[in-house]
């Protein structure tokens, strides 16, 4: 289960009970750690990580997310690949605005979590599904 | 799912979060405390987050929430043990924690009800006797 230190290990695992978000933490934390993120990134990092395995289950219906680590050469990071089937997003720029929600909830899962990584990639198509991908790197 | 223990020392409700929460758990939390509130008449509640390594919006909503529900029923709310990096990465989530009140320690916590409950007896007639005018007026 734990990721070695070799680069550009990553590990699968479902979404689809809140059990998962849990698991996704977890996960998440492990593997920031063996990529030596500092303290605050790799809080930031399983911070932003809840936050879009929520929104993987809550709005998409459930999905999957699939944890890396990546090496440009100069720097070590991990990163998060969050993709689901569900409905996808009409509005793309709108469900990026701080407050905005379909669910009930604050409204700062997508664009607050956008602001917790150094990179953030998200496709979507409606009656298709969504997937979001973020990375976060050493300092 | 598991339970998050709400334990009574004297006028004060202690909720110290030892787990990784699950969303259900959270939302467990909010009505066990509600109950306990009224059960027990107590005047004061302290969360210790001292143990999460992070908060994100739904756990920062369910801390509001709390401290909502602890109001209307009159006792206090304060948050202790929140570490600098969940701290760091709250703010840049862009959570307010409206209406929260911190300590940094469950010591300071209980100072904090305590102040808050004697400066409400002193002040309260004196303002309700400044608002409705002299007394004068109504003989």
């Amino acid at each position: 289960m734990t990721a070695g230190l070799d680069l550009g290990r990553s590990q699968t695992q479902p979404i689809v009970s809140d059990q998962d978000v849990v698991r996704v933490r977890k996960l998440v934390r492990t593997v920031a750690v063996e990529t030596k993120l500092s303290l605050v990134d790799q809080t930031k990092l399983v911070t932003a990580a809840s936050e879009l395995a929520r929104n993987t289950l809550v709005y998409g219906g459930g999905g999957e997310v699939q944890v890396s680590t990546v090496d440009n050469g100069r720097r070590k990071g991990v990163r998060i690949s969050f993709s689901d089937s569900g409905p996808g997003i009409a509005d793309l720029d709108l469900a990026l605005t701080d407050g905005y929600t379909t669910g009930g909830g604050l409204g700062l899962g997508l664009s607050g979590a956008r602001r917790l990584v150094d990179e953030f990639d998200i496709e979507t198509a409606v009656g298709e599904g969504t997937r979001v991908t973020v990375t976060k790197w050493s300092r | 799912m598991e339970r998050v223990p709400v334990l009574k020392i004297g006028e004060i409700l202690l909720v110290s979060i030892q787990v990784d929460m699950e969303d259900q758990t959270a939302l467990q939390l909010q009505e066990d405390l509600a109950d306990r509130i009224v059960a027990t008449g107590a005047s004061g509640v302290i969360i210790d987050i001292t143990a999460l390594d992070i908060v994100d919006s739904f756990i920062g909503r369910m801390l509001s929430t709390i401290a909502s529900i602890s109001k209307v029923l009159d006792a206090d709310t304060v948050v202790v043990g929140m570490r600098p990096a969940v701290a760091i990465t709250l703010v840049e989530l862009g959570l307010s924690l409206n209406g929260i009140r911190t300590a940094l320690n469950v010591e300071r916590g209980m100072e904090l009800i305590a102040a808050a409950r004697s400066d409400e007896w002193d002040s309260e007639p004196y303002e309700e006797r400044a608002a409705d005018g002299p007394l004068a007026t109504f003989s």
